[in-house]
């Protein structure tokens, strides 16, 4: 067994962590739950930390994987998390089974999600460093403001849109207004769970850590490190950009779904689709370290369950996550506190003594 | 045609506060090379400086501005000192901007416990009335006149110093080239504080012109104004002074004449979409400087 373990190549066993990690996380909550050692609180979150997690792996596709700065993640969950809810609202009494619509939904979601992905991507991905990431901020608000205007009904002659209210719809009377305007939608089925979440941050992993280690994403992280060499080289910088950024859109898809599940209605606000959330996402992936998937898992569901642990203090937990936010950033990247964090590391100063003895 | 006069002048003095914060951000871009995302809320603490000078103490307005202003330069130099300088030579830019984001929750949080959630009415600090033209059919708030002839007398200031002297011409080193800078003996870290001093002191004034022409003050009045002016700086080419003048004022028309004659909705959409079609067009922005990348 260990010799087998050895033989694998080191990516091979680096990802088995991660899947093991996540699963064995799985495990343990399942367990606990039998047991009735989780709070309801902490029960109403499991589904939420999983929409994080697979946000934040998705999001370090774009930014630690493919090197651009995106601040419009949370537009692509947007997109998602509306059009799975309106297909599993449209689709209630024509598809019964729950499994199979709710599948679909997803992948809706991710369709739709992706397609927005590669359409906003093709001109703004043209941009880099901070221009990109103002042009990204500008489409996720742009999405979330037109979402949020946005007003769509059925009836028996099809589809119709409207930004303005329900009025100018002109349903017939046999008509329904799914998508209204500020309110959004109404009245969504809540498929997801636990369970189903954790699939999906499986299959999301599954989908991303076999991207990098395939020759797409050897081609796509070559464009991180230096764009002009793999130019020059005869990578198709286009493709490749466009393709990790519309399946980081896609997957985002997929975590807007199933954010939209967990609810009895979906409207867009500044709170779950806005820039603070691109941000609250970025600030996982940044804090996990960038490019380094199982990092982006570890602290998103740290950073989600951190202010909840700090709910004792009430108003103060915010702010005391905001002094651990930057407290941790300068531990972790300031160039002085690295220099004296290698000279009195603690795996240097066991080393030392050892070769004494 | 008279309305539209009308909101083309509000255009404009929105336009002058946005390019009174978008210098903040412009010159902290040109010169750090980050984007300082705090510097919204510094807006926000002005605000509340003065609020809490002139309703909660009954200060002098003027003492009450002063301090205000005051507060924020010091803010801004700690702000500096403590969070960002640490970090300068850091692997990757991103961690700045996380860290300016960590900022940004902290200001708004010290604000949160200290004057609670509810949005507070400010009272303007403009005491002279609307001027009437046309026989009384435009007319013209006090707050308007103000906000515009203060944003060109910062401007006007603002270049002379950078133009004429010593500090501002170390400043303009500073963003060309930090390495050579230093040794031509500019003091590096001392400019960058300095800008970022300046930087906070205009937001201070930034942000008693906002909450005197639109009177509603909580603790994340600032976050989108911030966010706009952000924008508004990209717009005019980020690092670039006039730039800022002209993306701020441009955007506060857009937005202004957007939200009168197509949706209140929509008016963010549209200065959203006039933004990605500028920096298509023109991937600097308006006075933004090409530079040439070397392999």
């Amino acid at each position: 067994m260990k010799d087998k373990l050895k033989k694998m190549p080191k990516t091979w066993l680096d990802n088995l962590i991660t899947y093991g990690m996540v699963i064995i996380v799985f495990l343990l909550v399942q367990m606990f739950i039998s047991r009735g050692l989780v709070s309801n609180l902490l029960q109403g979150l499991l589904v939420p930390l999983c929409v994080y997690v697979i946000l934040a792996i998705s999001l370090n596709l774009t930014v630690g994987i493919l090197g651009e700065l995106s601040l419009g993640h949370a537009g692509f969950m947007c997109i998602g998390a509306f059009s799975g809810a309106f297909f599993s609202k449209v689709m209630a009494d024509i598809i019964t089974v729950t499994a199979v619509r709710f599948t679909l939904a997803i992948l809706v979601g991710a369709l739709f999600a992706g397609v927005f992905g590669f359409l906003i991507g093709m001109p703004v991905l043209r941009f880099r460093g901070d221009y990109l990431a103002i042009v990204t901020l500008a489409f996720g608000e742009i999405i979330k403001n037109v979402v949020n205007a946005l007003f769509v009904g059925v009836d028996s002659r099809g589809f119709h849109f409207s930004l303005k209210d329900s009025m100018s719809l002109g349903l017939e009377a046999d008509g329904d207004v799914i998508i209204k305007g500020a309110l959004g939608i109404i009245g969504t089925p809540r498929n997801s769970n636990f369970t189903v979440g954790i699939v999906l941050v499986l299959i999301t992993l599954f989908i991303v850590l076999n991207l990098i280690n395939s020759r797409d994403g050897r081609a796509i992280m070559s464009i991180r490190d230096n764009l002009i060499a793999s130019e020059s080289i005869g990578i198709n910088v286009t493709k490749y950009k466009l393709m990790a950024f519309s399946i980081s859109a896609a997957l985002a898809g997929v975590a807007g779904v199933l954010y939209s599940h967990n609810l009895n209605s979906v409207a867009a606000t500044p709170k779950n689709f806005g820039y603070n959330m691109s941000i609250m996402i970025l600030v996982f992936v940044v804090l996990g370290g960038i490019g380094n998937i199982r990092g982006s898992i570890i602290a998103a569901v740290v950073l989600t369950l951190l202010p909840e642990m700090l709910r004792g203090l009430n108003n103060y937990r915010m702010l005391i996550y905001a002094v651990v936010l930057i407290a941790m950033m300068l531990f972790n990247w300031s160039p002085q506190i690295l220099a004296w964090r290698e000279q009195h590391s603690i795996k240097d100063f066991l080393r030392k003594r050892r070769k004494v003895q | 045609m008279i309305s539209l006069i009308t909101y083309l002048i509000n255009g404009i003095s929105l336009g002058s506060v946005y390019a009174i914060i978008a210098l903040g951000y412009t010159m902290v871009y040109g010169i750090a090379k980050m984007l300082n995302f705090a510097h919204g809320d510094v807006i926000m603490v002005g605000s509340f400086t003065v609020f809490w000078g002139i309703s909660m103490q009954g200060f002098n307005p003027v003492l009450s501005v002063l301090l205000s202003i005051a507060l924020c330069i010091t803010l801004g130099i700690t702000i500096e000192f403590i969070a960002y300088r640490p970090l300068r030579g850091a692997a990757s830019s991103l961690v700045v901007l996380i860290t300016a984001i960590g900022v940004s929750y902290f200001l708004q949080n010290i604000a949160l416990l200290i004057f609670g959630a509810n949005t507070k009415s400010f009272t303007s600090l403009i005491n002279f009335g609307p001027v009437r033209l046309f026989e009384g059919q435009i007319i013209i708030s006090g707050e308007t006149i103000a906000t515009i002839i203060t944003c060109l007398i910062i401007m006007v200031c603002l270049t002379l110093f950078i133009k004429k002297t010593k500090p501002g011409q170390a400043m303009l080193a500073v963003s060309e080239d930090k390495g050579a800078a230093q040794l031509m003996g500019i003091n590096v870290n001392g400019t960058i504080t300095l800008t970022f001093a300046i930087g906070s002191g205009l937001a201070a004034i930034a942000g008693i012109l906002l909450c005197s022409a639109y009177p509603s003050l909580s603790p994340y009045t600032g976050s989108m104004p911030g966010i706009k002016a952000f924008i508004a700086a990209v717009f005019g080419g980020i690092g670039s002074i006039p730039g800022a003048l002209i993306g701020g004022i441009l955007l506060g028309v857009i937005e202004i004449l957007g939200r009168a004659y197509i949706s209140s909705q929509m008016a963010d959409v549209i200065v959203f979409m006039v933004l990605i079609i500028v920096l298509l067009v023109k991937p600097t922005g308006i006075l933004g400087r090409k530079l040439q990348e070397k392999v």
